[in-house]
């Protein structure tokens, strides 16, 4: 039996396998295969034709030389540089046997007793090289599974990193979306909330319309009055400063001119009134500048008392209400304009309509319930307390029940019935006196009384 | 003839007294003002007191003109007073109640002083 041809073969085979030639390197491949196939041919011929026995024991020789140089020169077997190790002592001391044979050495008994002891320890050294390498191959083996399986997770890690890349994109894109849409939407509620405004603005300017007509009808009618007065006194002065100096009655002159004068003050007067609630008609309907501006609050809380008196009458003629108005006069504008204080006419007077509004409303509900020796009344009252001016609106109304009175300042919060109230006057009151930096609160006894206070900084 | 006015505007006092100046002088015609129609109610309860006629605004705060001649019927103080309603509104629901209540006249403002002054000398 030859032992280099079956080392041949299986080295061969091991190579071809464990390199994966025939992918990898075809070339090599090819090569191992003729080993292999050749060897195995040499096997057969080995055992079946005995004359053939040292032809192939030299071919196997040259196979397993040829083996050992590949495997020490080509860098494709370099991890295979432990079997190289391992067989290249036994092809070398079996090469040497056989060349000593050759050359008749080997009579010496001394020479062949070394070679066959060398050849046993060439075995044992392959048996051990083979161990060795075997458990090495293992560990590389388990090594190799442990790469290989972190690969997968590296790859299967990184397919869930696009997977989650694509899923944050296209979510991206969806929030993206939605966030074009909210804005959308935030932009059509900020123009619907713009004309809410104006919507409760104008329904409570056309609430105080008949108020509004009335009150500037009573001053347009006091210079009619007047002033058709002071043609009939100038008339009748005329008459007097034409009769003969003695038959006129200077007392009678000079009170005509008394009168005179006083009625073109009143004539006056009436004018500039009449004058300014035009003016805060046209201010409550146009949008607020923002602007604050030095503004007597008494004349603004009993104008807007008594437009709110009349509006409320004008759209119920049975209503009636007593109204009573308590001014610190250290708030009264005064000739030089001290009693002022800074605040957005426009802002705060839809505050107090919005207040004076509900409180003839609520007494106006309460009187209807036709409770014995009920009268309503509402008043206001102002007070400057340090810095800040207090404005106090109460009414002797239903009075709000407490679960109501969380409530009242939210939006579109309304307990009138449908078509009566926006729900909106509360709570634009309560950001006009946030903008003041004020504040405002209710206190209210239900069934009895309510309240308004608004605290206001003067400056 | 005692007129009494009632208007919850002061300056209709001066109104009045200009308009009617002879007529005051004269004693012909005697004005007293109430600004409201409680205040009037009070004044017309003092038996020496009384008045012929009663000119009275319906828009007031309180107690209102159309209250007012209701009072001023139910306690027909005697004898019983001349009532003429004066109002910035004269449609024609103040005009029907007005003269369900009693009252005698209907004037709108602005008041025509010489209408009006024609009125009173009518009834005088």
């Amino acid at each position: 039996m030859n032992f280099e041809l079956i080392l041949a073969v299986i080295i061969a085979a091991y190579l071809r396998k464990s390199f994966q030639t025939k992918k990898e390197f075809p070339k090599w491949y090819n090569i191992l295969s003729i080993i292999f196939y050749g060897g195995i041919v040499l096997l057969v011929l080995n055992i079946t034709v005995g004359r053939w026995t040292s032809v192939t024991r030299w071919l196997g020789h040259a196979l397993m030389l040829y083996l050992i140089y590949i495997l020490f020169v080509e860098d494709v077997f370099k991890k295979a540089k432990s079997i190289l190790i391992a067989i290249a002592p036994f092809v070398l001391l079996s090469l040497l046997k056989d060349v000593s044979a050759l050359i008749n050495i080997t009579q010496f008994k001394v020479w062949k007793n070394l070679i066959d002891t060398a050849l046993g320890f060439s075995v044992i050294w392959m048996f051990i090289m083979w161990i060795i390498t075997n458990k090495q191959r293992k560990e590389l083996e388990k090594e190799r599974i442990k790469t290989k399986h972190e690969e997968e997770q590296k790859i299967l890690v990184e397919s869930m990193n696009d997977q989650l890349e694509i899923q944050v994109r296209e979510r991206t894109k969806e929030i993206t979306q939605q966030k074009e849409e909210l804005e959308h939407t935030l932009d059509e509620l900020k123009s619907a909330q713009a004309q809410l405004i104006q919507a409760e603005k104008m329904a409570s300017l056309g609430q105080l319309t008949a108020g509004i007509a009335h009150e500037i009808q009573n001053p347009l009618n006091f210079v009619n009055n007047f002033s058709e007065l002071n043609k009939e006194m100038l008339e009748e002065l005329k008459d007097e400063i034409a009769k003969p100096a003695a038959q006129r009655d200077d007392g009678l002159g000079n009170e005509l001119i008394a009168d005179l004068i006083s009625n073109s003050e009143k004539i006056n007067y009436h004018g500039k009134r009449a004058d300014n609630i035009v003016k805060s008609m046209l201010q409550h309907s146009r949008a607020s500048s923002g602007t604050k501006e030095l503004t007597d609050i008494n004349a603004l809380c009993d104008e807007y008392l008594r437009l709110a008196f009349h509006g409320t009458r004008a759209k119920d003629k049975s209503f009636n209400s007593g109204m009573e108005s308590v001014f610190d006069p250290s708030l009264d504008a005064g000739d030089d304009g001290s009693g002022k204080i800074k605040i957005v006419p426009q802002d705060i007077g839809r505050v107090l309509l919005n207040l004076l509004t509900n409180a003839f409303y609520e007494v106006n509900e309460k009187r209807k319930k036709e409770i014995p020796g009920y009268q309503p009344m509402v008043k206001i009252k102002t007070r400057r307390c340090d810095n800040n001016v207090e404005i106090e609106v109460s009414d002797n109304g239903r009075g709000i029940p407490e679960e109501i009175r969380k409530k009242i300042f939210q939006p579109f919060f309304t307990t009138k019935p449908t078509g009566e109230g926006t729900g909106l006057g509360l709570s634009l009151s309560y950001d006009i006196i946030n903008a003041h930096n004020g504040q405002i609160s209710v206190t209210s006894v239900p069934g009895e009384s309510t309240t308004f206070k608004i605290i206001l900084p003067t400056s | 003839m005692k007129v009494l006015v009632v208007d919850d505007e002061h300056d209709v006092r001066l109104l009045f007294e200009q308009k009617f100046r002879k007529e005051i002088k004269s004693g012909e015609m005697n004005f007293s003002f109430a600004y409201s129609g409680q205040e009037a109610l009070d004044y017309l309860r003092k038996s020496d007191q009384g008045a012929v006629l009663i000119l009275s605004d319906i828009n007031m705060p309180g107690m209102s003109g159309l209250e007012l001649l209701k009072k001023i019927r139910e306690e027909s103080p005697a004898p019983p007073p001349m009532v003429m309603m004066i109002t910035a509104y004269g449609d024609q629901q103040n005009r029907d109640s007005a003269k369900q209540l009693g009252a005698d006249d209907f004037l709108t403002k602005p008041v025509d002083f010489n209408e009006l002054k024609t009125k009173l000398k009518s009834v005088v």
